[in-house]
């Protein structure tokens, strides 16, 4: 499809100006630089029929785009590209992508997390494809000596209909390239009903490769002369090596060397540690089994679960340590309320589970290092490594590789930071691998926490009074990572008296960021907390919901539109039938999240059997504002959020037992399989709001919705993950 | 060390390696065969899935010594059978992998279930298919793949209550 005349009926937003910036590059390529408040400058060098340092167009016409962020399975490096690729004006089949190396100075910030990336590249990412596209114009114009604004682009190629002319981009690269750079903050932009490329759904560019078994993971790299190494960190969190028996290992077939490393005390980066060198990784995984370390676990080894439960138990009906929100008197309108629901709500720690283990190669040679990892903030691993070795980032060569999976992880050092200390003292290339048992023993876990929650319904099945003591992880009034919970938390806003405190129980394991963090959890307790209110108000389960979406808000707003929620809210009863006549035994269950900028609304229907239940299906809606990027991800993203969530409520939980995590393997904390797999339905509502990320916002609200269903199916209420249902009777 | 000859997606490939080590690590780390994947190292997951002689089977708890004169086929040599092909083409289609770390292992369970039933049921996908774990829960796009594959209408046909 043609798109219109240069300049013509092209949408132009001031509003991101600034985002990009652009000026002559030394030697007189064209420096298009990826420039956000607050992060770094590009600085590169581009040639031939490089326009930016994104683009770059053979004489051919072959496009290549480079994809700037790693890639998890979320279909950045698919999207980032369609976004350069749609205001080019290319086809997409004409367009190879490429992966970038970690260099912020070129590229910008490199972190793919936080469903971050459509927000932040919606609109740069075009300036980038509109800003190359608007030098081939100039080139044709110059090429032909007619006006710009009489060109116009499609498919690869410059029109002038005036004379019936048409040109390919390839044959107009080498000029393009030589052309001034034009300033990205004022290129137009492309009416959206011109999209070719964004909104249509678009396959895995990795695709071909990953089902031909390709090497393409940081597991996969090989160097020549390459090392294996296993690095066994104390069991328990902050402990450290002694001494080991290093003749007894050092004697294990195909050991190269074996040592203790000595940490800084910061689990993101490097613990103590015992490192085994194998010519392979076997040999070092089989010599490990020999392997007996004296460690020094030091004061971690007096945490455990129980001792924390009991904790958080000592808090119940206690004042909250801290005060995170107060509207109106909670405890006066509870005194006056016609009902009062007051109940605990727990979830456990629980792990990643990437499937491909952290891992990272690594070959220093003099005073540079070049890296193979799956880091997902790939910019902190490289200036890491560049502190390590005292040496300059720009030494440092980090390849980006595909990631198997992350889901919150790897934005540590941690494994980075382990081969680095093994090759320098092995002076040669090192694959560092961790085993399974290494991977849930040490990992950054989704914190556990508790909710003593109390409410207050008037005589109209009205919310009155909504408090919650939170009690979670943390030292000295600071919360551990991922812990803490927001002021706004729903229903705050929603009901005239809200009170929201919290209260901390010093933590021996690391934590961090897991697909959601925080809501992940927070969905679980607070939207099944409020089904309960809902069933004290008598009311049905969407209705009470909806309704109280609609309160006239209270207090500090935050960032949460309650019209968004209340259409996503409407429309999943629709899709989901709600209150249809359903079979004996089976029961839907309703619950919604705002979360990383995501509105998700989710039914999930369950039919119980004789000591167990089945979901069958969740129903999925969601609002990410006017454009889905890509379809065909954008819906495999909720599907899999979803689908994780259930997984997490069915099975998962880390224990700590004297300072020790006691699961090792995928039995001890399972992921979602195939027969336990739900259908799935997913429907976008578009509003009239920026484009946001899908990585995590449908997750939160699977889980209650599941343990919503359970309740109306059998009565039993889920208020402590993983779900038990032999624990409550049923 | 012992020196075993392999036939392996076709070809003989000699390996001088201790008995005991896995198959999975003798594919990786001595024949440079990255295509099959390492997820937990004691059967749970299913990433390492092999087919020797036909029968899916797990790489990484398979010590080399009790392989024999099996034929093994990996990733890299299943579009070498009509079955693994269409299994490939219909994975693209359906446009399955998110991270995509698994799909190795999923694609030989899915050929090794459509070679012994050409038509699957639901109920015989869940079966044939939950042993291996798709850690970003692809199994709704797994599902369809297998169908594709196999001819069958591509929707989710399982019944729900009321629906």
């Amino acid at each position: 499809m043609a798109s219109k005349p240069d300049h013509a009926s092209r949408e132009v937003s001031a509003s991101r100006r600034g985002f990009l910036k652009a000026s002559a590059a030394a030697g007189g390529g064209l420096l298009l630089s990826f420039s956000m408040p607050g992060l770094l400058d590009a600085s590169a060098q581009t040639g031939g029929g490089a326009l930016n340092v994104f683009v770059t167009i053979a004489a051919d016409g072959a496009v290549t785009i480079v994809s700037k962020n790693p890639e998890q399975g979320q279909g950045v490096q698919t999207m980032l590209p369609m976004l350069i690729a749609e205001e080019l004006d290319v086809d997409w089949k004409d367009v190879r992508v490429e992966q970038a190396m970690a260099d912020a100075a070129r590229y910008g910030r490199q972190a793919t997390g936080g469903s971050n990336c459509t927000p932040t590249h919606y609109e740069p990412m075009r300036r980038v494809g509109a800003a190359a596209r608007l030098m081939l114009v100039r080139a044709a114009a110059a090429q032909w000596g007619v006006p710009e604004a009489s060109l116009r682009t499609a498919s690869g190629r410059v029109h002038h209909d005036g004379s019936k002319r048409s040109i390919g981009y390839g044959e107009l690269a080498a000029r393009a390239a030589g052309i001034a750079p034009p300033d990205p903050a004022s290129v137009s932009l492309k009416n959206p009903k011109d999209f070719t490329i964004i909104g249509k759904p678009t396959k895995n560019v990795d695709a071909p490769r990953i089902v031909t078994g390709k090497p393409l993971y940081g597991i996969d790299v090989s160097v020549p002369g390459m090392l294996h190494a296993v690095y066994q960190k104390c069991p328990v969190f902050g402990g450290k090596a002694v001494s080991f028996n290093a003749d007894v290992v050092k004697a294990q077939p195909g050991v190269v060397d074996a040592f203790i490393v000595k940490g800084n005390g910061n689990p993101e980066e490097l613990l103590d540690g015992v490192a085994i060198v194998a010519n392979s990784w076997w040999r070092a995984e089989k010599a490990r089994e020999k392997l007996v370390v004296k460690w020094d676990e030091g004061a971690g080894a007096a945490h455990s679960s129980a001792g924390y439960a009991a904790g958080a138990a000592a808090f119940s009906g206690k004042t909250p340590e801290q005060s995170i929100r107060s509207d109106g008197d909670v405890d006066a309108a509870l005194g006056k309320a016609a009902k009062v629901v007051e109940a605990t709500y727990h979830y456990p720690f629980i792990a990643h589970g990437t499937l491909e283990p952290q891992v990272c190669v690594v070959n220093i040679t003099g005073d540079k290092a070049e890296l193979w990892t799956p880091s997902r903030m790939p910019g902190e691993a490289r200036a890491y490594v560049a502190r390590a070795l005292n040496i300059a980032e720009a030494d440092v060569k980090l390849h980006i590789v595909r990631a198997g999976g992350a889901f919150g992880r790897r934005r540590q050092s941690d494994f980075v930071a382990e081969a680095i200390a093994v090759a320098k003292v092995v002076k040669k290339p090192v694959k560092l691998l961790w085993s399974r048992a290494d991977d849930f023993q040490h990992d950054f876990y989704r914190p556990a926490g508790w909710h003593h929650f109390k409410a207050g319904i008037d005589s109209d099945g009205k919310l009155i009074a909504f408090k919650d003591h939170f009690v979670t992880f943390g030292e000295g009034g600071r919360f551990a990572p991922s812990a803490d919970i927001a002021a706004g938390e729903f229903p705050a806003s929603h009901v005239p008296n809200f009170a929201l405190g919290a209260s901390l129980i010093p933590l021996a394991a690391p934590t961090g960021p897991l697909r959601a963090p925080r809501s992940n959890a927070l969905g679980f307790a607070f939207q099944s907390f409020i089904d309960e209110l809902a069933h004290a108000a008598g009311k049905d389960q969407l209705q009470f919901r909806l309704d109280l979406l609609k309160t006239a808000r209270t207090g500090a707003p935050g960032n949460f539109d309650a019209n968004r929620m209340h259409a996503v809210l409407a429309k999943v009863g629709e899709t989901s039938g709600w209150g249809r006549k359903l079979p004996a035994g089976s029961a839907m269950g309703v619950a919604f999240y705002f979360s990383h900028q995501g509105y998700f609304a989710e039914v999930a229907q369950v039919a119980m059997s004789e000591r167990t239940f089945k979901v069958e299906k969740i129903w999925i809606v969601g609002d990410v504002g006017r454009q889905i990027v890509n379809p065909l991800h954008a819906t495999a993203m909720c599907e899999g959020s979803a689908l994780d969530g259930i997984g997490s409520a069915l099975g998962q939980k880390i224990t700590l037992e004297n300072g020790r995590v006691k699961e090792r393997t995928f039995a001890d904390h399972p992921f979602i399989r195939m027969s336990q797999a739900p259908k799935v339905q997913v429907d976008f509502l578009m509003s009239d709001n920026n484009p946001t990320g899908l990585g995590e916002p449908a997750l939160p609200p699977a889980i209650p919705a599941l343990c919503n269903a359970i309740f109306a199916a059998t009565g039993k209420r889920i208020r402590s993950l993983p779900i038990d249902l032999a624990a409550l009777g049923a | 060390m012992t020196a075993y000859t392999l036939a392996i997606n076709g070809a003989a490939r000699t390996v001088d390696v201790d008995p005991a080590m896995p198959l999975l690590w003798v594919l990786r780390d001595e024949l440079d065969l990255k295509g099959t994947k390492f997820g937990c190292g004691v059967a749970q997951c299913g990433a390492c899935t092999v087919h020797l002689s036909g029968v899916p089977t797990r790489a990484c708890i398979t010590p080399i010594e009790s392989v024999g004169a099996r034929a093994i086929t990996t990733i890299e040599g299943i579009e070498q059978t009509a079955v693994g092909k269409q299994v490939q083409t219909a994975w693209l289609s359906i446009d399955v992998a998110q991270c995509g770390y698994c799909q190795a292992g999923q694609i030989m369970a899915a050929t090794a279930l459509l070679s012994a039933k050409p038509k699957p049921t639901d109920a015989d996908i869940d079966s044939a298919m939950d042993g291996n774990m798709c850690r970003c829960a692809t199994y709704p796009r797994i599902r369809a793949a297998i169908k594709e594959a196999a001819g069958l209408p591509t929707g989710d046909a399982r019944q729900i209550g009321g629906e």
